[in-house]
This record gives C-alpha cells, structure tokens and sequence, in this order.
C-alpha cells in the first residue's frame, strides 16, 4: 500500500510544480508584460471622437463678418439607455418639429447611436436637454453660417458637413480656417457603447485663424445691387462686374449675378424644380451654380482687348498716337474681309480716334504690323499666357491659337479680341499691369491671418512682375483710354470731376447664328494713376447690347459711389467735349 | 451499513469540506462578476447565468452532501453500470444532443440541459477504481496498464468526437490511476513518451490542428487568435491587484463568453496577480486535502478514488490555466468550480461528497 500513497504524492507534487510554474507564468503577464498588455486593451476600450474646431472667419476689409460659424445641436438616441420610449418620441417630434413615425423609427432601431437630427438650433437642442431624458444625446457642434446670405456667394464658398471647404475662399484657406480638432477618449465595451462612470480624457481642439480679405461688404453689396440692376433691366442670362485695385491686386469686388444662398448651397438659385431629376443631373446643375464666372470660365473679351494689342504697338513702336489710317467699314486680310463693327466705315481717323471709336481695321493694322511673332512675345511678356495666380481654386488657362497656326487671318481677328478666350480675371489683372506702371500684380482676395484676438498673424504676400511694360507706354494708353470715356465709345461712363479710363466691347458668342452676345466694359480711376478698375460683363442681354451703351453705365453709377467712398477726391471740372464716337460693336 | 454511517457523520475532512465551500461560493461570485454584462446584453437579465448557476451549485451541494453520506463502496459498486450509462448517454448525446455554440454536447432533459461528458468523468473515476482494484494481484504488468487503458478507449471515443478535451482528461485521470497503482516509475517515463508522439501525430494528421498551434506562437497574427489575445489583454491589465472586483472591461463583450472557459482571465484582470495566485493556492490545497485522503484511505479504492479526483481537478486547473496564459495551445476546458456549466459543477460537487465520503470512512 505505501507505494500508493508515495504514487498520490508524486502525483501531487507534480501537479503543485506545475501549478507553480503557471503562477511564474502569469507573474510575467501580469509584471513584466503588464504595461504592454495594458496599452493594447487601453486602445481596445477607447473609442475617440473628434471635437470639431471652430472654423475660422472670414472677414472683409473693414472687419466685416463675411463668413462665421453658429453652434448648432445633434440629437441622438441610444438604444440600450431609452427608458421611456414613448415620451421620448413625443417630446423629440414635438421639439425637433419631425412626423413621430420618422422619430419611431430611430428611437426604436436597434442600434449603438442613432442619429435622430443634425443642425438642430441651440435653442431646441437646450430645450430637449431640459427634459433628461435617459438615452437621449444632444451634442454641441459648429456650422458655417454666412450672416450676408448669397454675397460674393462663388468668392466665399462654402462647406460642407464636416466642416470643410467645398469651393471658394473657404477650400483655399482651408489650413488655416480649419484648426485643429480635438479628441475626446471614452471607454466603451465591445459594442461600443460608452461606459459610464469611467472618465474620459480630452484634448480641446485649437480653432482655425481668421482671414482677413480684401473684398469689402460694402462695395460687393453695391456692385450686387447695380448687377442685379441690369441683369433684369437687360434680361440678361447673367453679370459678372470685378472690381480691383490695379496697383496691389486686391480685389474689392467680385459679383456674379445671379449668386446663390451659402446658407443653402444644395438648392438651386434658378428655382428650377429639380424632383425630376436624377442624382447626377441635380448634381451636375449645382457644380454650374457653384462656379465662377469670374475665373473659372473664358470668353472672347472682344473690344477690350484692344488695349493689350493698343500696349503692344505702342511699346514696339509701329504705331503712335497720330498715325493715320483709312477706315472704308472693312479690310481685307489675305483674301478675307473683316469688317469694321460700323459697316459705313469710320473713314479718315488717327490712331486715338480709331480707339476711341474703337475701330477693327485700325486695329487689324497695329496687329498686322506687330506680326504674330512679336505679338506673341508681349501676350507672354504681359503675362497673358499663364493664370493669374487668383487665390482661388480652379481659375481657366487662357485659350490662344499656338504661334505657328497663327497666320494673317488669326493675328487679325486676335487684335480685336476674338478667336480665343481668357477669363474676365485675366483681362483685368493684364489691363491693371498696362496702366500701373508694368507691374504684372496678382488678383487676390486675401490680405491677412489673424488670430481670434483680432491681432495679425501672418501678412500674406503675392508675387509682382515689375516692368511688363514701359513708364511711358502705361502712360499713353492711360491717356488714350481715358480719351475713349471722355470723348469715345466709353462716353456712358463718364463721370462729371473724374479722370476715367476705360474701353467698351461687344462680342458675340458662338455659334455667330445664336445671336447671343456678351457686352462689357473696363474701366479705371483716376485715369492717370488708377486706383481703381472695373470691369463689368454681361451675358446675353436682350435688346440693345452694345457694350457702350449697357455696360458703360453700371461702372459709371458704381464708380459714382465708390471713388467718393474710397476718399478719391474729384479733380478740377473737366467735363471733355461731347466726342463723336458712336456706338460699336465688334463682329465679322 | 449502519455502523458506518456513524463515521461519515463524525469523521469527514473539514478542511477539504471548507475548501470546496469557499471555492463554490468564490465560483459564484465571479461567475456573475464576468456574466452580468452578458446576461444584460443577451437576455436583459444580469443575473440570467448566475441564477442557473446558484440552482446548479445547490443541486450539487445537495449531491454532495447525499453521497458523503454513503459509503463509497456501494459506488464503486454501481462503476460497471455508471460506465455502460455513460456510454449510452455519450451514444445519445451524438443522436439527439442539442447543439450550443456549435457544439453537440448536451442532452435536453425538460428544462434542465444536461453534458454527458461531465458524468462520464466521474464514472471513469469509479469505473477505474473498480477495475484496478479486481486485478489488484498484478497492478505492474505492462499488460495490464494496456488492458486498463484499452477499457477506456470506447467513452473517450465517444466523448472525443465532439469534446476533444474531455477525452484528454479522461485519458489522463486514466493515466494517473495506472500510475498511481502500478509500483514501477520508468516503464511512465516510455508511456509519457508515447503519449507525446501520439499527440505530436494526433496535431499533424489534421490541418486546423496546426493552424492552432501556430496562433499558439503568434496569436496576435491571426484571426482566430481573437480569443486568446483577448484573454492576454485581461491577465495583462490585470497587474498586481487588479482593477478590482466587478471593474473588468474585458468582460464586456472583448472577452467572448467571459464566463466560460476563459473566466480565469477576467479574474486575473480584477483581482490581479494577488487574487490569481491565490485561487491557485486554495486549488494546490484542495489537491493537497484530497492526496492526504487519498493517502489515508483504508482501502484501494477509496485511494484510486480520491487520487482519481485529485487528477481530474488537477488536470482541469492546470490545462484550463495553461490555455488562458497562452502556455498551450487552445483547448476549451473549463475551470472547476469557477466556469459556468450546470452539469459540471453538480457533477465536481459529487465528486467531491465522494472524496469525503472516503475521508469519513477511514
């Protein structure tokens, strides 16, 4: 019998050495490999949530709030922590102002978290708090909110639901409106509820800085008004009036009428009822109404890019200010009649008249006698060729015949602006460097970063290309262009006590049997050291669509209003003889 | 008879009798610990497993009392037909066994669900105290060691087809019963080899066999490691206290079945390595209690029967322990006492009214 009992011993001991030897074990998970092991379940337990950052603002030359963000509410249901469903649905339909169906419907998923409504006021979302109900979530949350509606609606932009930019101002600066989001940890079981009772760690999100631009509410509500003026007195499809500093580049104004409510991008602004449409149509109609005019799409400029083929000749020096020439209503280019927008001709006239009559075969002449290779040379010296580098995304390269397709023909009918595209922007930033001085200054909005404090942070800088074009050159189509308001074609836009330049055009879109056209007109001020320039064109107007005529006038009224507001003081009474320029129209 | 019922009333192991106690109401405790969030989640009841397993445990309280009360021999007695019962439940369990978790491994009986494999270990444990003790007059023959082992064959097959592990522990109670009765230590030594050579070839016939021995060296690399690297997760966070009773978050759905074979792991997590190490002292003292019953039994059987016993525990623990430590590869056994499982802890309780039984009948 004893050696059963040694046997059960051994046994014993046996198992007592390896019970002991699993405690070794566990003495090394649990010491040794404890922080590790730690960690790892730590990460398994914590779910993190950003908190969103408060977006920076966008404000305007004066400090203006342009774009700003209000506190809105999230409202959810947990299931597992509902005690009182049906108070729970009424008091959530009744406050939320939701069909109780729909609220049924979400409080009575089976589901983690169920969002019940988003962008909910504050106010409502205080209200629902009140109540205490069990397993109903209210959570704070930022949404950009734009306090001017649809003002400079394409130039802002807007964004979507996580806060970020979807066009516009607010997707170029995203980094620095966005800020930082901060992080809160929360323990949760596996499902991925939350645990209560466990704290949880935050890190507070750092909000965005605050841009300041050059675009001034006051001005843009303005030359809003003045567009939306002639887009209904003309009928017309549509207006884009850029209004800009050509000495720096900032940009005061950039309307396109019809704008649309940044509060509510996602509805169309042509009150088109849309239910009929397929996903991709209403989409491919909202990516149209976001865009702008402005710089994201080209046109024939026509007229007002005589002053460029003006600059050239002037700067070559085959042509000048009293140079003759003959207008018979036509000319003839390699076989090929172009005619003169005044079909009668405008006969004997020297090369200011021909401006200022804003006659093609003049014109036709200057080009003719530059030659495509030494045209060519000042579209890439002016910076014609190449975008304006606009802080803002999407701008359209500019639409030119290559050098060697450009025959007699081609070189003709570029000097009178047409046969290719450039974007309004680039007509306005190359004119602004022709009558600075020759400095090629990028278009730009905006001027600075500033904290929340309101203190500067960051200056933000633009690159300038000096000497485009002479002194000397600048100063003489300054002085021819301001002919053309005076006595010319631009007489519209005269202004009693100012000094103004500016050059009309009327351009007819493709296909030429459409009839469209597209009317505008350029104009700066004072004429001999410009502060301003303002360019206004319009889409599709019905009846008289000269641009003399049309366009003239609304640069002149917001001009009116604007030189006295930007403390340009009148100059001595010039009031200019009553030119005989008629109106024009380019076409062939 | 009656003269004998005098010493079991007197003469039972308090010590081991304190211990089981201890161990069934700790069992309790951190059974609902680690099942009140699944209880929640699943059933809406916290207390759905521990309810089921406070009636088990007083089912086996019961049990236990009543068979210590008896005299072991009359068990012994019933071993033959315990061994054909346990056949035949095994048998049935394969035909009409309800199906939980993927496993076929319960009987329904009305309301009560019942694992034949439970009772086929206590049954091997009679079973083989009777049979060693017939042949008692060569235990060292090495034919008799093959006869032994060979009578154990047909409920570890059948037990085995869909409970591995449990035939493993029927096939070790059986190993340690030989070893207990058989004087001779070497010829074990060649049988241990044996064994292992019959494992190594047992893993290597069946792909997934291996595919589990490869999550064992890397469970963080697979999938199926889940469970495994879940429990490490809990013994890890553990450290030397603990979280505290009740403040596991292992438990809570990251551990799957908290309250099943992996329990240990969450007891690690809220009593740390203090509360681990001190469960295993109270098990290597419920082993120790039941070597000196063993010891001091009067007779063969009451010797093979505890010593039985104390195999059965101690297997159980030490594998159950190993798996959750990730020390072996996985293999789902339950820890005694502590596991949820109906039919396993009235059955243990049994066992040990058994154990006293003998203690009482010295």
């Amino acid at each position: 019998m004893t050696f059963h009992k040694k046997k059960v011993w051994t046994v014993f001991l046996c198992c007592t050495v390896l019970l002991f030897g699993l405690m070794g074990r566990l003495a090394y998970l649990m010491g040794v490999r404890s922080d590790y092991y730690y960690r790892k379940a730590e990460d398994l337990h914590q779910r993190e949530r950003d908190i969103k950052a408060a977006r920076g603002k966008i404000l305007d030359a004066n400090g203006k709030v342009l774009a700003a963000n209000k506190t809105v509410c999230t409202v959810s249901v947990i299931h597992s922590q509902i005690r009182e469903p049906e108070k729970v649905i009424r008091v959530l339909a009744r406050e939320l102002d939701m069909e109780e169906a729909d609220v049924r419907k979400r409080v009575e998923k089976v589901s983690s978290i169920e969002r019940v409504r988003t962008n909910v006021e504050k106010a409502a979302g205080d209200a629902i708090r009140e109540y205490d109900l069990a397993g109903v979530k209210v959570d704070e949350d930022y949404r950009r909110y734009y306090p001017y509606g649809d003002l400079a609606s394409r130039v802002l932009g807007f964004t979507g639901g996580d806060n970020q930019g979807i066009i516009g101002l607010e997707v170029q600066y995203e980094e620095i409106l966005s800020g930082t989001p901060g992080k809160i940890l929360t323990t949760t079981d596996a499902r991925g509820v939350e645990i209560d009772g466990i704290g949880e760690s935050r890190t507070e999100p750092a909000a965005g800085s605050d841009l300041r631009v050059s675009l001034d509410a006051d001005i843009q509500e303005f030359v809003q008004q003045a567009a939306m003026k002639v887009m209904e007195e003309k009928q017309a499809e549509r207006v884009s009036i850029l209004l800009m500093n050509p000495q720096n580049g900032e940009i005061y104004a950039c309307v396109n009428v019809p704008e649309f409510d940044l509060n509510d991008p996602f509805t169309l602004n042509t009150g088109e009822d849309v239910s009929s449409l397929s996903q991709q149509e209403k989409q491919d109609l909202l990516n149209q109404m976001w865009r702008n005019p402005c710089l994201n799409d080209t046109y024939e400029p026509g007229s007002t890019f005589k002053i460029i083929t003006m600059s050239a000749g002037l700067e070559e020096g085959v042509v000048t200010e009293s140079d003759r020439f003959f207008c018979p209503g036509y000319i003839v280019v390699d076989d090929r009649r172009i005619h003169c927008a005044n079909r009668n001709g405008h006969g004997a006239q020297d090369f200011v008249q021909g401006a200022q009559n804003s006659c093609n075969p003049v014109f036709i002449d200057v080009g003719l006698r530059l030659g495509a290779d030494r045209f060519y040379k000042y579209f890439q010296q002016f910076g014609l060729l190449k975008k304006t580098g606009v802080d803002l995304p999407g701008e359209a390269a500019t639409i030119m015949h290559k050098k060697e397709n450009m025959g007699n023909v081609e070189l003709a009918t570029v000097s009178f602006g047409q046969s290719f595209q450039i974007t309004p922007i680039q007509l306005a930033a190359t004119v602004s460097a022709l009558i600075n001085g020759g400095n090629r200054v990028t278009p730009h909005f905006g001027v600075a970063v500033q904290n929340p404090e309101g203190d500067e942070v960051v200056r933000l800088e633009y690159p300038v290309e000096e000497g485009i074009v002479s002194g000397e050159t600048s100063r003489r189509v300054k002085a021819i262009l301001e002919t053309v308001v005076s006595i010319g074609s631009g007489k519209n836009a005269k202004i009693e006590g100012y000094s103004i330049g500016g050059k009309t055009a009327t351009s007819q879109t493709l296909p030429r049997s459409a009839n469209r056209y597209i009317s505008s007109f350029l104009g700066f001020a004072p004429a001999e050291d410009p502060r301003i320039l303002g360019l206004c064109v319009i889409h599709d107007p019905q009846g008289v669509y000269y641009g003399g005529t049309i366009a003239a006038p609304v640069i002149r009224s917001i001009f009116e209003n604007i030189l006295p507001y930007l403390g340009i003081e009148k100059t001595e009474e010039n009031g200019g003889s009553a030119g005989a320029g008629g109106q024009e129209n380019t076409e062939d | 008879m009656s003269g004998q019922e005098k010493q079991s009333s007197s003469g039972v192991d308090h010590t081991l009798l304190a211990l089981v106690l201890l161990l069934a109401a700790f069992g309790l405790v951190i059974l609902f610990s680690t099942s009140e969030y699944n209880g929640r989640v699943r059933f809406h009841d916290s207390a759905y497993y521990f309810r089921k397993q406070f009636f088990a445990t007083a089912l086996g309280l019961a049990a236990m009392y009543a068979v210590s009360r008896m005299d072991y021999h009359f068990f012994v007695s019933l071993a033959p037909a315990a061994y054909l019962l346990s056949l035949g439940l095994s048998t049935a369990v394969l035909l009409v066994g309800q199906e939980i978790n993927g496993s076929k491994r319960w009987l329904n009986l009305g309301p009560l669900s019942f694992q034949p494999s439970e009772f086929a270990k206590a049954a091997v444990i009679l079973f083989l105290a009777w049979q060693i003790d017939r042949t008692r007059k060569d235990p060292s023959g090495f034919w008799f060691m093959c006869r032994t082992m060979l009578t154990l064959l047909p409920v570890a097959g059948l037990v085995g087809s869909n409970n591995l592990s449990t035939a493993i522990i029927i096939l070790g109670i059986g190993v340690i019963l030989i070893f207990v009765s058989n004087p001779k230590y070497m010829q074990f030594i060649g049988l241990g080899a044996a064994g292992m050579a019959f494992v190594a070839l047992f893993l290597a016939a069946e792909s997934y066999r291996l595919e589990r021995l490869a999550i064992w060296r890397n469970p963080e690399a697979y999938e199926k490691g889940f469970q495994t690297i879940q429990g490490l997760y809990a013994i890890g966070s553990g450290g030397i206290f603990g979280r505290g009773l009740g403040s596991s978050l292992q438990k809570l759905g990251f551990v799957p079945e908290a309250q099943n074979d992996m329990i240990f792991s969450i007891i690690c997590e809220e009593l740390g390595l203090a509360g681990a190490c001190g469960l295993i002292l109270i098990f290597i003292l419920l082993l120790w209690r039941l070597c000196v019953v063993s010891m001091h039994s009067r007779d063969l059987q009451g010797a093979l029967i505890c010593g039985g016993i104390m195999g059965h525990m101690a297997i159980q623990v030490i594998l159950n322990i190993a798996v959750v430590t990730n020390t072996i590869p996985n293999t789902g056994i339950t820890l005694p006492f502590i596991s949820y499982g109906g039919t396993s802890v009235v059955f243990l309780l049994a066992e040990m009214g058994l154990a006293l039984s003998v203690s009482a009948h010295r």
